[in-house]
């Protein structure tokens, strides 16, 4: 353990190369471009690869042919970067090839704000691109967690052989505390070896895990990648028995693992009244708040989602029921709010702003307290 | 010419895939016998290739043979491309594209793959028009012929592939057709044995869509068309300037810059050098 002042972005770089990470291919855009400059400096070192594409378009493409080349890869970002990967981001999760995303927030739409944040992404993380796909998004909510949940995000995405999104916000990118960071490598989840000959191997084949162990090119197997439907070859499908297939098992592979994916943390739910749910940079208002209202003798709990999608329809089904009001405080006009409102069957207090400014911990405290 | 044949086979997802996607009597298919009896000539190891493509008729390609290939988005082949080469710099990384695949919606990977000269074999199969769509202008289409959003004259001026690619910075360019398809093989041979990065234009034709349109008969009519059109590089230079036909197809190598420093190669010695100081440090 080492004492260090760093910001979330380097928090996010170490993190990446503490799980493995051996490739980024990126293009600079604020707030998001510290994790590059980072990791330009520290990938040759341990002999991985960093290279500045032309384009968010070609960084993501980029960072999938790595992963096919074997390597863990990833790539860091913002609002505009992140809609031009979005073609890309789909086509990962169709050919099911692992890598991570890290979307800096940053206030929109378009330009918008570059230095301000936003949590503005939230549904373009879970629905961004065309077509239906299971995704797995996480929100860490400090500099610590943005080590912690960037290690998760390599680990999900080789474990489940997915594209995980990292969503940090322009606050936890840059804002700097003091960690401990383990200094050993972590490796985590290393990606399933295939061990079948290559005349046996099924690139997309029926598992136990539903998640086919993923061969790398040049190992032998000469298999066959595309964004097409494809049978358990790989091969291009219109059989609709295949198409289903697909289908049921790409979203079996992440519903059926909820436990392992869907990380929260629950404070105060013993005696709660009200309950307050919130993510990445507002939790820090929220936990005030939460403190100060406790501080006045109001029995208020607090949900943290650190794994934004799969949505914690669980936990926020089972804290809801016995609360009398839910508070949601988000940089967003509620797009997780919506989302919470539909799984507790009822209207959710929101607290939101979409002006680059910080929600301050009375903005919920004020909410927390109204009758 | 049996042998040929044989050779061939040996390369395909025989098994698997066919009968292929592409019209009977398209040049596409011409490409792909190139690509196989280049990667044949030279005695690579399939293990070890990759072919990669975008979207488009010629996207199918890889499907039918038996390498490690990847189907990817439309235009993006190259940066997928550049990603698995960087990984694995010790892989033959060829990407095949149509002329739109490659030079509209991939136009800037490929001046930007270009730039870097990395390790990569990129493959064109110029048929002048969008084929699998269904004949729309692409940006070799020449100007003032026939598309289906061209209806009354293409207005704009074809991308000079060959030109682009060195001034870009290529270290290989060339060009045949698929009527010249020994000439094709050897092009494509020296290309993937060229250490940076190689462009060979393959000119072929749609007879399905381009020719039906501007009336250019059949398949074996624009393959005639091709003959009778090109010219070989070297007699074409001979000629004085204003005899030269500026609607010829120029056959030939254009650039030959076989020492030009790899990008992958250099980027190893970044890494040596990263490691060298942090075991120092």
């Amino acid at each position: 353990m080492n004492t260090e002042l760093m910001q979330g972005n380097m928090a996010c770089a170490r993190g990446a190369l503490a799980a493995g990470c051996r490739f980024f291919g990126g293009y600079p855009i604020t707030p998001s471009t510290e994790i590059a400059e980072v990791l330009a400096r520290e990938l040759p070192k341990v002999g991985g690869k960093f290279i500045q594409m032309e384009d968010e378009i070609a960084s993501m493409a980029s960072i999938i042919g790595a992963s096919v080349g074997g390597l863990k890869s990833m790539t860091a970002t913002s609002g505009p970067g992140f809609s031009l990967m979005q073609e890309n981001i789909g086509y990962a999760a169709m050919a099911e090839i692992p890598c991570v995303i890290a979307n800096v927030q940053r206030l929109g739409p378009s330009t918008g704000r570059p230095t301000s944040p936003s949590q503005g992404d939230v549904m373009q993380a879970r629905f961004g691109t065309h077509g239906d796909h299971p995704i797995i998004a996480l929100s860490p909510t400090s500099v610590r967690e943005t080590f912690d949940l960037t290690v998760k995000a390599f680990e999900f995405s080789e474990r489940y052989r997915t594209p995980v999104i990292l969503l940090l916000d322009e606050v936890i990118g840059h804002m700097r505390e003091k960690v401990d960071l383990p200094t050993e490598a972590l490796l985590p989840a290393e990606r399933e070896p295939v061990e079948v000959p290559p005349e046996w191997y099924e690139v997309y084949g029926e598992s136990p895990t539903d998640v086919p162990p993923l061969a790398s090119f040049g190992q032998g197997y000469r298999f066959h990648i595309t964004g097409l439907h494809h049978d358990v070859h790989g091969f291009p499908t219109n059989r609709l028995d295949e198409v289903q297939a697909w289908n049921n098992r790409v979203f079996r592979k992440i519903d059926n693992n909820l436990d392992d994916i869907v990380l929260t943390e629950t404070q105060g739910a013993e005696d709660m009244q009200t309950l307050v749910i919130a993510y990445g940079c507002t939790y820090r208002s929220a936990r005030q708040a939460v403190k100060m209202a406790r501080e006045q003798d109001h029995p208020v709990g607090l949900l943290k989602l650190q794994t934004i999608w799969p949505f914690a329809e669980a936990q926020v089904r089972a804290l809801s029921e016995h609360v009398e009001r839910v508070v949601v405080p988000e940089l967003n006009l509620g797009q997780m709010a919506i989302e919470i409102e539909r799984v507790a069957g009822r209207k959710v207090h929101r607290v939101n702003r979409i002006d680059g400014q910080m929600i301050e911990p009375a903005e919920i405290l004020v909410r927390i307290l109204e009758r | 010419m049996k042998r040929t044949e044989t050779r061939t086979f040996d390369y395909l997802r025989r098994d698997k895939k066919f009968p292929g996607v592409w019209c009977a009597g398209c040049g596409i298919g011409i490409v792909m016998g190139s690509l196989i009896r280049a990667i044949d000539d030279i005695g690579l190891d399939k293990n070890q290739i990759a072919v990669i493509s975008g979207i488009g008729c010629t996207g199918r390609m890889p499907v039918y043979m038996d390498f490690n290939t990847m189907h990817t988005t439309h235009g993006r082949a190259l940066a997928f491309a550049t990603g698995l080469k960087l990984a694995r710099p010790d892989m033959t990384v060829i990407a095949v594209m149509g002329d739109g695949d490659a030079l509209a919606i991939g136009g800037n990977h490929f001046i930007h793959a270009a730039r870097r000269n990395i390790g990569i074999t990129a493959l064109i199969v110029n048929n002048h028009i969008y084929g699998m769509t269904g004949g729309q202008a692409s940006p070799t289409t020449p100007t003032h012929m026939l598309a289906t959003t061209a209806p009354y004259g293409n207005l704009d001026q074809p991308f000079p592939i060959t030109d682009l690619s060195i001034a870009a910075g290529a270290a290989f360019v060339a060009r045949s057709t698929v009527y010249h398809a020994t000439e094709l093989d050897r092009f494509i041979a020296r290309g993937i044995q060229t250490p940076g990065f190689a462009v060979i234009e393959a000119v072929s034709y749609c007879h399905t869509t381009y020719g039906r349109i501007n009336r250019l008969g059949s398949a074996v009519a624009m393959m005639r068309a091709i003959r009778e059109h090109s010219i070989r590089k070297a007699t074409y230079e001979r000629k004085p300037v204003e005899e030269r036909d500026p609607q010829a197809i120029v056959r030939g190598v254009f650039h030959d810059e076989a020492d030009k420093p790899e990008y992958t190669a250099l980027y190893q010695q970044i890494i040596d050098k990263a490691t060298q100081e942090a075991s120092q440090a």
